[in-house]
């Protein structure tokens, strides 16, 4: 498997937005969002073993990124708000939530009778005691980012809790769902969780084998609909190709796989194949700080030289969709609402020429080898492409680790990349394209209009409004190119013919684990 | 034992002993030469994301937040009092994962080396029999097919096949030990030990093929076979007999090879072997992980070497007399 930053990064995917139906719904309906049991012949019991590539890196929930790690944990533990199939934000501990008419104050319901795996009672001081220390840099919580507008967190009574912010934030609801959010037990230390999980999730951790196998037990105490099975396997098989083996001889029954030459040999026979459209997107990323792309012609010449369905073709077999930036559901950018929709070798010599660039550019650019799949040969089909239009890409294949590091300093001219999405913009470029993001070195680009047009969606609780105002976030991406956007991938669930409930996310989660059933 | 033995036998265990260490040195150099840490390693690209504070924080978590010296002096007196360390991300202690891991790979190495011997030396004996005749021809593409296809090759292969076909997988199912499940075991064990101990089958045959043609040439061979020794004595007896010290070591230096992990082969049928636990070690940047492996396999490769250096003795008076 493409072990990598496309995971790590695709982790963090999850943390979604919830946007219009976050603050904008005050209060808001019950559903479990867990859903029913698999097919009517689906039976109470059974073992199922899932495929993985590699053994988790980390138990703690507020520091795992690693996609097999937050996969697991999502199993074990619970969050206030989860996602459904749709990534529409929906209730979890917290059973229903309102938001003051300023903005400022959410105010959730907790669900009663929930208990931990070690039985202790959840109530409102768990969720104080897990979004303080969310916050606290000595925690060093992946997802500290995502509750910075949070100034303060109230235990009302024991099944209320009040969250104070210092401005509306739409985007915090859905911020609650994903598994870096997990609300652990008031008592419990880190030290404790990473050996002994202790979360509200639909199974429990029975035993681990490290490099072997993790084994789930169902939790008899689920606050929701219970799983049918009696015990889930993540068994770790390192290479797709064996996980593939060990399906057709039915050792294994599930596996999401990323290779599209390995999935096509899972095809046939009693195993199914299914493809998700993913929210992580290849990009061309550019770094307009850097001389030779300071002016916006040149990076619009690169946007006009390149075919994208021709590099999607190439590196990746046409296993993809042409995407625009926004790639999360309801907010989708229209690829071809672009400058050059379709590639115009013309139009890439008058902006060249309007850059007074006429003669050319070169521009160095970062590949990672190993990070994913596709990344050597969608840089080598992006070179060749823009050598037609006098454009040459000066090709730096990294090993993963230097890749990561030179990306982290934003050190690079461009970089051929598989960045994470997630279901809300805001969540998704709020923290590339303003000013003051965290990963704006990064991104190599700010404007005031972007900055502005950021904040209006973030207080906006209209989601008609905030539609139109990421669509015009998108416009003003295209127009100004900071990066290339090229395409979107797919993940390939395999199941055996036994297996049913389960459904694929676009977010890469497994958390319909718990509706699976075997026949 | 004489002076002189003990003598030798201490200047080897001090040599044993720089060597350890100079291996102690490089890995702990040669990992701190990558890019990246243990954070960088685990978050990947959203490192980018960490505040000054956060980094700070994890550096401490992962105890790389100190000076690179005292990182290897404590490390290295936590070797010498038997504590190898820590996986943070299995939990559990170095020594305990590789008290877990040794035995598969050192079962593993054991199997593929008898599979090697049963397959090379005979193949080098059909071929040394009658040089380029045709028997020698097809032992000499057998060598080379062991020696050119690549193990992963041939791994893959098999098991697409195998379970594709015939629904045979054994290493699709949970793992076991010898002890908790022997016949599963060996099951699991059969197409691993045969994918390696046909690649090492092919230097094994080459060296018994030299070897004996050396030694058959030689007078007491002609004297051997003048004195009426029945053929198939004289073969084994006295031509493969004077011609296993330079099969002993070629079988050696293979061996210790296999005992530092075949990392293909136990990624490709999923053996939790001490090669894979490098390979993660590496992957997630865990110094400690890799450190004390790393250690411990070159302490099992120093240990072969003594072991065939010995096994001269016995097999070769001339070595013993010397």
């Amino acid at each position: 498997m493409t072990r990598g930053a496309r995971f790590r990064r695709g982790t963090l995917s999850v943390i979604g937005l919830g946007l219009a139906v976050a603050l904008a719904a005050s209060g808001c309906s019950s559903s479990t969002g867990a859903g029913t049991a698999g097919s009517p012949s689906a039976k109470v019991g059974g073992n199922l073993v899932v495929g993985i590539t590699t053994d988790p890196d980390n138990l703690d929930p507020w520091k795992a990124t690693q996609f097999q790690a937050v996969n697991i944990l999502q199993t074990l533990y619970g969050t206030l708000t989860e996602f459904d199939k749709d990534l529409n934000v929906v209730p979890g501990l917290a059973e229903s939530w309102t938001v003051s008419p300023d903005g400022l104050t959410v105010t959730m319901k907790l669900r009663q009778g929930v208990k931990f795996s070690d039985g202790t009672t959840f109530g409102s001081e768990d969720v104080k005691f897990s979004l303080d220390k969310i916050k606290d840099k000595a925690t060093a919580a992946v997802s500290a980012a995502s509750v910075a507008s949070v100034t303060s967190v109230d235990a009302t009574d024991a099944s209320t809790v009040t969250l104070h912010l210092s401005a509306p934030d739409a985007g915090l609801l859905a911020n609650l769902a994903v598994i870096n959010m997990a609300i652990l037990p008031s008592e419990s230390t880190s030290q404790a969780l990473k050996t002994t999980p202790d979360g509200t999730g639909p199974f429990t951790l029975k035993e681990r084998k490290p490099n072997q196998s993790l084994t789930m037990a169902r939790n008899e105490s689920y606050w929701g609909t219970k799983t049918p099975l009696d015990t889930l396997e993540f068994r770790i098989i390192p290479d797709e190709t064996s996980i593939v083996s060990a399906m057709q001889s039915n050792n294994v029954q599930l596996a999401i796989l990323n290779d599209p030459l390995v999935a096509k040999t899972a095809q046939g026979g009693s195993l199914k194949l299914a493809k998700t459209a993913q929210l992580s997107y290849h990009v061309l990323q550019l770094n307009a700080r850097r001389p030779a792309l300071t002016d916006v012609n040149v990076r619009l010449a690169i946007q006009c030289a390149v075919d994208r369905q021709q590099v999607l073709d190439t590196a990746a077999l046409g296993e993809g969709e042409v995407t625009g930036p926004i790639t999360s559901p309801a907010y989708k950018s229209d690829p071809a609402a672009r400058p050059c929709p379709k590639r115009d070798l013309a139009k890439a010599a008058d902006y060249l020429a309007k850059a007074g660039k006429s003669s050319g550019v070169t521009i160095k650019t970062i590949v990672s080898q190993g990070e994913y799949a596709t990344s050597v040969a969608e840089a080598q089909n992006l070179k060749a492409q823009l050598a037609e239009a006098k454009i040459t890409l000066d090709l730096e294949v990294l090993a993963s680790d230097p890749y990561v590091n030179k990306w982290i300093a934003g050190d690079f001219d461009a970089a051929v990349a598989l960045n994470g999405g997630r279901p809300d913009p805001d969540g998704m470029y709020g923290r590339y394209f303003t000013s003051t993001g965290n990963l704006n070195k990064v991104a190599g680009f700010s404007s005031p209009e972007l900055d502005a047009l950021f904040s209006q969606g973030k207080q906006s609780s209209d989601a008609t409004a905030r539609k139109g105002i990421y669509s015009k976030v998108s416009t003003t991406l295209e127009n100004n190119a900071p990066w290339i956007w090229l395409f979107t991938g797919f993940t390939y669930t395999v199941t055996s013919s036994k297996v049913s409930g389960f459904v694929p996310m676009a977010n890469g989660s497994v958390q319909y684990l718990r509706t699976t059933a075997l026949s | 034992m004489s002076p002189t033995t003990w003598r030798r036998l201490l200047r080897r265990i001090l040599s044993m002993l720089g060597t350890l260490l100079g291996v102690a040195v490089l890995v702990f150099i040669m990992l701190r030469a990558i890019p990246g840490s243990q954070i960088t390693a685990g978050l990947g690209t959203e490192a980018a994301a960490l505040t000054p504070e956060q980094r700070a924080a994890l550096a401490e978590y992962y105890g790389i937040d100190k000076p690179l010296v005292v990182q290897f002096f404590s490390w290295l007196g936590n070797v010498l009092t038997g504590n190898l360390g820590f996986s943070s991300s299995s939990q559990v202690s170095v020594g305990k994962l590789t008290l877990s891991a040794l035995p598969v790979t050192f079962e593993l190495a054991v199997l593929s080396i008898v599979l090697a011997l049963l397959i090379g030396i005979p193949l080098g004996m059909l071929s040394a029999s009658k040089p380029d005749s045709p028997r020698d021809a097809v032992g000499q593409v057998v060598g080379l097919a062991g020696l050119s296809v690549p193990s992963f090759l041939l791994a893959t292969v098999l098991t697409s096949f195998l379970s594709a076909k015939l629904g045979f997988n054994p290493n699709g199912e949970a793992y076991a030990t010898l002890v908790e499940d022997p016949v599963r075991n060996l099951r699991q064990m059969v197409l691993p030990s045969l994918v390696l101990g046909f690649g090492i089958a092919a230097p094994i045959m080459r060296t018994t093929r030299t070897a004996l043609l050396e030694v058959r040439s030689q007078d007491f061979v002609r004297t051997a076979r003048a004195k009426g020794v029945p053929a198939r004595r004289l073969q084994i007896r006295h031509i493969l007999g004077n011609a296993l010290v330079p099969i002993v070591t070629m079988t050696g230096l293979q061996f210790g090879y296999l005992l530092g992990g075949a990392v293909v082969v136990e990624q490709i049928f999923s053996l939790p072997g001490i090669g894979r636990q490098v390979l993660l070690g590496i992957q997630a940047k865990e110094y400690a992980v890799v450190q004390s492996t790393v250690l411990i396999i070159a302490l099992s490769f120093v240990l072969v070497n003594l072991a065939t250096d010995l096994l001269y003795r016995i097999i070769d008076p001339r070595v013993r007399a010397e």
